[in-house]
């Protein structure tokens, strides 16, 4: 008598530590493989694009914040970026400077919880407790700079809040200091780990051109292999004044655009931002950084979209006015939305195990798929 | 490289009447006006075409123009009758590095646009997301269902301008 099998359905979430969020995934299993997998999102759904109608343009950017509250400075970035150009704003180059240093220290901070978390998602936990300590010193630099750790709203259309605390540069330089040997630890303790390269090389293999087409950008896309990065290819601010590399996916450990490249990329873009930062803060001018903040902000009618480069990939903002002091809509072109889609083609064929190594490389942000 | 009025003269070559018109009287960024319905046709072409390569799909967004009537219904609330809901279609091409803003403007009685999940699967959960909150048709759509908003929504579509929150949803009071 033949053996009787069938499909079993195993739902993976909402509630798991290593959905990063509530995230249910409907897994479709053949045995312990992976025939299909189906996301379920939608569990953090606060309609943030419903409430910015209600606001008006300065009133949006705290909402921004919450989208991803892992890189709540880009966010804000990019909204500002947006209205900039939509009112033609010019922006003291002080400004400039100091939005860039903050960019860059999120995307160090929002690396750090990406590769802590996909440590202990894979079974290391020691790396997580060390990637939360320097995380920490950048969350401090912000809260004395703008009084808040997570949200921020710092960055406002036309200039910042307030200018930066007198200890911010010493402190930044200390933390620099600190921080790179920090790198070669975690590198020693996990990226060359036999065992984690074991977990993760080889597996999730994601070809540029089918990236390409479904959407991905920021690290997954440059992990395959594609050297694909808007501070380079669509300048905005005055990312063009430094010197810095863009990092690509070498498959050093396995094939090209597996999950260990797509976890060693954010290595590499820490070691880039420290560069950047280091060059930003030697060069920064002096300024009145509120001086070019419009007392009324009333664009003209008329549509944008502006994107930046925000730690997860291509963060967009697509804002209709109708010429009144309320955005008509605004849409958020989430990189983590985005970059989900490509999920289940990423899955098929490997193991229940491997969903939790896949679905950890490629970093998403919940509050932002559900908005 | 080529610029908005350039890509919009090679598509009016090959479409005729489905490329309505070219906008660029507003001020930042040219947009062109395309049919719905010839939508998917222009999009595999737009990728295809070895002058124009726009092999990335950078957004796509649903948007409630509100041009239609206000009218009141019978409970007295004001919603909106006639007019347009519109999807736009942010493009960009990789290799030659153009880019290229579309819309479509679709009747708000019967919302209908073709999807364009064959040239960019990209647009599925956009197009998904579309459907959820302005109740866009997009026609052979793979897998339209409700994305962001429960499965089991029923209380119409929430970004439209005249959306009414119910007042119960499961039997629990919504607006408590």
């Amino acid at each position: 008598m033949a053996l009787k099998t069938e499909e079993m359905v195993l739902n993976m979430g909402p509630q798991h530590p290593s959905t990063h969020g509530v995230l249910r995934l409907e897994l479709k299993l053949d045995g312990e493989i992976i025939s299909d997998v189906i996301p379920h999102i939608g569990y953090l759904h606060r309609c943030f694009e419903k409430h910015s109608e209600a606001m008006t343009y300065p009133q949006v950017i705290p909402y921004t914040d919450r989208m991803d509250y892992l890189a709540s400075m880009y966010n804000e970035f990019g909204y500002a970026l947006a209205m900039e150009r939509l009112m033609g704003i010019e922006v003291p180059e002080r400004v400039e400077y100091i939005r860039v240093i903050m960019g860059e220290l999120q995307r160090i901070a929002s690396h750090l919880v990406a590769l802590g978390t996909y440590g202990a998602d894979i079974g290391a936990f020691t790396p997580f407790l060390f990637c939360f300590r320097d995380r920490e010193r950048i969350l401090h630099l912000f809260e004395i700079t703008c009084g808040a750790r997570l949200l921020y709203n710092y960055i406002w259309i036309g200039g910042l809040s307030n200018d930066l605390h007198p200890d911010f540069i010493r402190l930044t330089k200390e933390f620099i200091k600190d921080f790179k040997p920090n790198l070669k630890e975690l590198n020693d303790l996990l990226s060359y780990n036999a065992i984690f390269i074991e977990r993760t090389a080889n597996v999730g293999v994601l070809p540029p051109d089918t990236a390409i087409n479904y959407g991905v950008t920021g690290p997954n896309l440059r992990a395959s292999g594609m050297k694909w990065d808007l501070r380079k290819d669509d300048p905005y601010s005055v990312y063009h004044k430094f010197n810095y590399e863009i990092p690509v996916g070498s498959g050093a450990k396995g094939k090209i655009g597996d999950c260990w490249d797509r976890y060693f990329i954010r290595v590499r873009e820490m070691e880039e931002s420290l560069k950047i930062i280091e060059q930003a803060i030697d060069q920064i001018p002096d300024g009145d950084v509120t001086s070019a903040i419009p007392k009324r902000i009333k664009p003209p009618e008329g549509q944008i979209y502006t994107r930046v480069e925000n730690p997860r990939g291509e963060l967009g903002y697509f804002i209709i006015s109708d010429g009144s002091l309320n955005p008509a809509r605004v849409k958020v072109r989430a990189p983590s939305f985005v970059t989900m889609q490509v999920f289940p083609e990423l899955c098929k064929g490997w193991m229940v195990a491997d969903v939790v190594a896949i679905l950890g490389s490629i970093d998403i942000v919940l509050g932002e798929i559900d908005r | 490289m080529k610029t908005a009025e350039e890509i919009f003269s090679i598509l009016k070559e090959k479409f005729g009447d489905s490329i309505i018109e070219l906008k660029s009287d507003k001020p930042v960024e040219p947009f062109i006006l395309t049919a719905p319905l010839e939508v998917d046709k222009i999009s595999i072409y737009l990728r295809d075409n070895s002058e124009l390569l726009f092999d990335s799909l950078m957004n796509l967004s649903g948007v409630d123009d509100a041009n239609g009537e206000k009218v009141k219904d019978e409970n007295g609330n004001e919603i909106i009758k006639g007019g347009n809901l519109s999807v736009w279609y942010h493009l960009e091409s990789t290799k030659l590095k153009h880019k290229l803003t579309l819309k479509v403007s679709t009747d708000r009685e019967k919302p209908e646009v073709a999807t364009v999940t064959e040239a960019w699967k990209c647009a599925d959960w956009h197009e998904r997301e579309a459907y959820d909150m302005y109740g866009i048709i997009f026609l052979n759509h793979p897998d339209l269902r409700r994305i962001l908003m429960p499965y089991d929504w029923e209380h119409g579509y929430p970004l439209r301008k005249d959306y009414q929150n119910p007042e119960f949803y499961q039997g629990m009071k919504v607006p408590y």
